[in-house]
């Protein structure tokens, strides 16, 4: 039942090939489940995974659903890097696009040039205001950050939920939970003609390259690194444990926010009960597939959009639900968490003989 | 409000809290071991979907949907435990991991069950106490299946008090190294916690879409994974701890649809967040004294075991 | 008669090692018989092989003249093979009872059990409470915990791996009683330890391991300390030299009226400690662990910072400084855990440098010049002799005894004022402990004040010189070496002596 021994050092080859690996088995198990289900399985992984990208809109909207889920992950990282585990991105995204959708809804019908970059620090603001929350609780209280990040999404999906029935309903909407269609001076300008690509991916580049710098090179990647992998190692360099975990939490909130407002200013254009698909918490496998390296996760992020593209895709082809999306990125962290396995362990080299009585 | 007007609530709290009570029960026993799976509300979504599946399929009714609930729900666990226990793989990841897969499949199967729907269990009224005139007839009829999850419950909690079972389980969560070095086969007896964990959790789902609201919706759990995961540490890994806090729970998730009765004003979305923001303020609470907390939690809590 | 135990040819390889290389072992009834050998050398492995927790390789067992084959623990148990761990396999949280009945084959109820435990602990002179949690039990009852739980199944060889490491000396007159009387009731002993005069008072034969392989066998009566040394590591036992200082004489580091309450509702408060640290000295804490010293070395090393006038260093009020604060004014520690405090595992020597060296220019504004840190990790393999591949090796990847090297070295390259060290040698080959313990030696010579805290009373006589004793959080006056013995610390270990407080559980339910 013991199938693994410690590696004297951790692989790096491993640490690359792990994602590998975790792609290949799950395209294995893919094909095997469309076979299940009366489906040629090289048909369907096509029509999954490659007939998206034979359009140039097919492109276009990879980079839409990719940068927000690029951006959340890249502060995700941070705190995965510290082992405090934020899986409540998915609320941090709502709290920022309520901030910035906030300031578009009170400045309704003015084209002043700053109301853009307000939304855009509002939901920076908003997310990682919601993140601070459970980095409070946690350093004050010692609240699990898992369990009170979580329990935040729930509350805010019905804050935005009591906020698009109630105070910010559009009077004009016939009762739809949503919002106004925000103006153009409250939405990034579209970049490609045609297409819902828009500025806010220069947020998600900058942002990249920022974490790239900050994660390869900077002391403090270093504390949260040792603060993660070793905590009394942390302790005992004077690393503060507590700036780790606000760090880690404030920053993904505030990426998330940013998210947020990237979505509500962007291809959906208002606040209503379907603001995000989930990139919340994919953007969790997101950073784990990216090694949580700053380009690392830019291509594991490309590939989750392309897993949304090929669920909507296999919905109008294959004529299967779109919930086949979550099935394959469940899938995926599972055969990744295994995979990640042998980057510190490796197979025993033989049968254990130890037997029970 | 009177005496009058509470009495359907706690009777519907009651019936809110047991799968509340049932997961809990079962990540408890799992948590006892020293294994942390995140993935409760996954193999409750599974459970939830194969229960109402099986009951609507077969027609044997609400009592065979949640025996596959529940068998559902451990086969799930196995997807955690194999990476998290045999591979000693990070233990919160994969069980976000079978969260998420969890809510994919149960929302990929149940695609074809949503407009179905099952009649549910008749309530059983207890032979004398369901007289007691007042509180008798309410909370005393409920589903039969409300009175086996109770029975079960004291079943457990006897097992983990006063049986070598229990101390067993008790000393791996402590520490795996010592339980291995006397002869205990360490991850076979995590495997059957983490097992029985996701049977009861699968059982708790199941109850959910065959007896609590007999039909079947994506994510129609709403967290109640979590909640559960939530009153285990509430519960400083205590069963009789976990009762109370599953029915004060349950009180609160049922407080929204009782808010007109009780006369409240407030919008519905913020009494639906009312059990989240309790989860939150319950783990302030009593996460506050850490010595406290230490001194009951399992040791090895979280941490894969690999022996030499 | 058979003889009751006797191994042949057991050999067992771990990826890089062979842990237990073709041993012979013969172990005949009513023998106590030592199993000698440094760290490393394969003895764990090979009583763990007996006591069924690892399959050999290869090679055969006989037991009573039969050959066997001990696939678990249990079937060791069955036999009548009995193991006291060296790091004890007991459950903090569970009571003494409870603990034991985990261990036993047949069904129990606890009440018989504690009956049976209070008798049979009164009859070899281990009393202990049933009906007592571990986690309040003091190390030498934890110890007599493990032994009562063997003797209940009534064995025929008994395992003890290191068993008087966390004893006092006295107590460790009173265990060599308990043995000896089970060994004359015919229970045969196998001994394991790297104490060569321990060995030579209690043991009536001994085999000597070194790399995995049986180096001699010996009666170690008619031995000396020498011959025995040079079986067990090939060459004499090296001697530490110990100069005079010279320097100037001033009080560098002082603890005054030191309390700390404990984050570990396990853990023990400290109350009043008052020592003086002098440039140029040696100071050693002996004790138990357990007896307050994680609590005072977090307190020193600024990880669990207290009151500001509790710690002066030259005179300067530091107790309420962090730990990084106190490294930037030259307080360097060496912590007892190497693997996870002292360095993180999986990073490499050179991140390892890091981790408190930063503060050697390693750093422009905010980020790292991981360059610097190699040149920095290269020179201090080099000066303190780390065998290892390279800077870029894991920390993990290395032996308890390089890592520490390394780890001396690390804070010992940052020209410290204080220099505060716990457990120096544990688990460390006999090379390295005499290297590092020369290389303490040296430090405190160049005028730093150094604070060793040890459980290891030799080792503490071979080094320092002033030696106070921590017991039960309260830490007895530093005493030069020459007016103090191993007898007059041992008492003060348990808790007698001069310690103002009533006696210590170790000594109140003393041995027989």
């Amino acid at each position: 039942m013991h199938l693994l021994e410690p590696r004297p050092q951790p692989s790096r080859k491993m640490r690359w090939l792990a994602p590998v690996y975790a792609i290949g088995l799950t395209l294995i198990s893919g094909a095997l489940l469309f076979t299940a289900l009366h489906k040629n399985p090289f048909h369907a992984l096509y029509m999954f995974f490659i007939q998206p990208l034979t359009t140039g809109y097919g492109w276009s909207e990879l980079l839409v659903k990719a940068s927000p889920q690029i951006l959340i992950a890249q502060g995700l990282a941070v705190g995965f890097r510290a082992r405090v585990y934020n899986i409540g991105a998915e609320g941090q995204l709502i709290v920022g696009a309520i901030f910035g959708g906030g300031v578009a809804i009170m400045t309704d019908g003015s084209s002043a040039a700053w109301i853009l970059p307000v939304m855009v620090l509002a939901g920076a603001i908003g997310g990682a205001l919601w993140g601070a929350l459970a980095a409070w609780l946690k350093t004050q209280f010692n609240a699990e950050e898992t369990l009170t990040t979580l329990m935040l999404t729930y509350i805010a999906s019905l804050l935005l939920a009591w906020l698009v029935n109630g105070p910010w309903r559009d009077p004009a909407g016939q009762n739809f939970p949503q919002s106004i269609m925000f103006g153009d001076a409250a939405s990034f300008p579209v970049l490609l003609a045609g297409s819902r690509v828009n500025a806010s991916l220069f947020i998600t580049l900058a942002v990249v390259a920022l974490f790239q710098l900050l994660i390869s090179k900077s002391f403090l990647a270093y504390q949260i690194e040792v603060a993660g992998q070793a905590p009394a190692a942390a302790r005992y360099a004077g690393f503060s444990q507590k700036k780790a975990i606000w760090l880690g939490l404030c920053l993904s909130g505030l990426t998330a926010g940013l998210a947020g407002v990237g979505e509500v200013a962007g291809p959906v254009g208002q606040l209503n009960l379907n603001i995000s698909p989930g990139y919340g918490f994919s953007a969790i496998i997101v950073a784990w597939l990216g090694r949580l390296h700053p380009l690392g996760m830019v291509l594991s992020g490309l590939l989750m959009a392309l897993i949304y593209l090929g669920g909507e895709a296999a919905q109008v082809s294959l004529q299967l639900p779109a919930a086949m999306t979550g099935l394959f990125q469940g899938m995926l962290l599972f055969f990744l968490l295994a995979a990640d396995a042998f980057i510190n362990n490796r197979f025993r080299r033989r049968k254990p003989a130890t037997r029970f009585a | 409000m009177t005496v009058a007007q509470l009495i359907p609530v706690f009777a519907a709290a009651i019936g809110a809290a047991t799968p509340l009570m049932l997961a809990g029960l079962g990540e408890l026993v799992a948590e006892r071991t020293g294994v942390l799976n995140l993935g409760v509300e996954g193999m409750m979504l599974i459970g939830a979907i194969a229960g109402f599946a099986c009951a609507v399929d077969s027609g044997l009714g609400a009592w065979a949907g949640l025996g596959a609930g529940a068998v559902a729900g451990a086969l799930a666990s196995l997807l955690f435990a194999v990476p998290a226990l045999s591979l000693a793989a990070n233990q919160p990841a994969c069980g976000l991991a079978l969260t998420i897969f969890g809510v994919g499949f149960s929302a990929f199967v149940g695609q074809g069950y949503v407009s179905d729907s099952l009649p549910g269990m008749q309530p059983w009224a207890v032979p004398w106490l369901s007289a007691l005139p007042g509180a008798g007839p309410v909370l005393f009829r409920q589903a039969p299946v409300v009175y086996a999850a109770l029975l079960l419950f004291g079943a457990v909690w006897w097992v983990l008090a006063r049986t070598r079972t229990g101390l067993i389980l008790r000393a791996v969560g402590e520490s795996p190294e010592s339980a291995h070095a006397i002869g205990y086969p360490v991850l076979l007896i995590r495997y059957g916690a983490v097992m029985f964990g996701g049977a009861m959790a699968g059982l708790g789902g199941a109850y959910l879409s065959t007896v609590y609201t007999p039909l079947w919706a994506q994510n129609m759990t709403a967290g109640r994974g979590w909640i559960a995961i939530a009153l285990v540490v509430f519960a400083s890994w205590k069963p009789g701890r976990l009762l109370i806090g599953a029915f004060l729970f349950g009180g609160v998730t049922i407080l929204q649809f009782h808010a007109q009765t009780l006369g409240w004003t407030v919008p519905v979305q913020l009494l639906a967040a009312l059990p989240y923001l309790a989860t939150v303020v319950v783990l302030v609470v009593i996460s506050r004294d850490k010595r406290l907390l230490q001194l009951n939690l399992p040791a090895s809590l979280g941490k894969g075991f690999l022996p030499d | 008669m058979a003889e009751r135990l006797q191994l042949s040819g057991i050999t067992k390889r771990y990826p890089g090692v062979i842990a237990n290389d073709g041993v012979d072992l013969t172990v005949a009834p009513g023998e106590i018989h030592a199993v000698l050998g440094e760290n490393g050398a394969g003895k764990s492995t090979l009583m763990k092989i007996i006591y069924g927790a690892v399959q050999p390789d290869e090679g055969q067992m006989l037991w009573n003249g039969k050959q066997v084959h001990i696939d678990s623990p249990h079937a060791a148990r069955r036999l009548g093979i009995g193991m006291v761990f060296q790091h004890f396999s007991l459950f903090e949280t569970l009571t003494v009872a409870e603990n034991i009945a985990l261990v036993l084959e047949e069904k129990f109820d606890l009440a018989t059990l504690s009956a049976r435990v209070r008798e049979v602990s009164e009859r070899y002179g281990l009393p202990i409470d049933p009906q007592r949690r571990v986690h309040g039990l003091s190390v030498g009852e934890r110890q007599r915990v493990e032994i009562v739980r063997c003797l209940l199944q009534n064995p025929q060889l008994l395992i003890l791996d290191e068993p008087t490491s966390v004893l006092t000396p006295q107590a460790v007159l009173k265990l060599f009683e308990t043995l000896k009387r089970l060994a004359a009731e015919g229970v045969s002993i196998l001994y394991i330890s790297h104490k060569l005069h321990e060995i030579q008072t209690l043991c009536d034969a001994a085999t000597v391991m070194r790399g995995g392989k049986v180096t001699g066998i010996a009666t170690p009566r008619e031995e000396t300390p020498s011959s025995l040394a040079r079986m067990m590591i090939g060459r004499e036992l090296p001697v530490c030299v110990m100069p005079p200082y010279t320097g100037e004489q001033r009080v560098v580091l002082a603890l005054e009226q030191l309390s700390a309450s404990t984050d570990d509702p396990f853990g023990t408060a400290l109350a009043q400690i008052d020592l003086q640290v002098h440039a140029g000295e040696i100071v050693g804490i002996a004790g138990i662990s357990g007896n307050g010293q994680a609590e005072l070395l977090a307190a020193l090393s600024g990880e669990n910072p207290v009151a500001a006038p509790m710690i002066k260093l030259e005179n300067q009020p530091i107790g309420h400084w962090q730990a990084g604060q106190r490294r930037d004014a030259g307080v360097c520690f060496v912590p007892e855990e190497r693997l996870g405090r002292g360095a993180v595992p999986a990073m490499s020597l050179t991140q390892n440098a890091v981790l408190t060296a930063h503060r050697q220019s390693f750093k422009r504004h905010g980020l790292l010049n991981f360059a610097k840190a190699r040149d920095f990790a290269l020179r201090c393999i080099e000066r303190f002799d780390v065998r290892c591949p390279g800077p870029q090796a894991a920390a993990r990847s290395l032996s308890g005894g390089n890592l520490q090297k390394f780890i001396v070295g690390r804070e010992i390259m940052q020209n410290p004022r204080v220099m505060m060290v716990a457990q120096p040698t544990w688990g460390v080959d006999v090379g390295a402990a005499a290297f590092l313990r020369q290389t303490l030696i040296d430090l405190s010579r160049q005028g730093v004040a150094v604070l060793v805290v040890s459980e290891e009373l030799d080792e503490l006589f071979e080094i320092c010189d002033r030696i106070a004793v921590l017991a039960q959080g309260r830490l007895s006056p530093a005493l030069i070496k020459t007016q103090t013995s191993a007898q007059t610390i041992g008492l003060q270990m348990s808790g007698l002596g001069a310690s103002p407080q009533p006696a210590a559980e170790d000594s109140a339910h003393a041995f027989a």
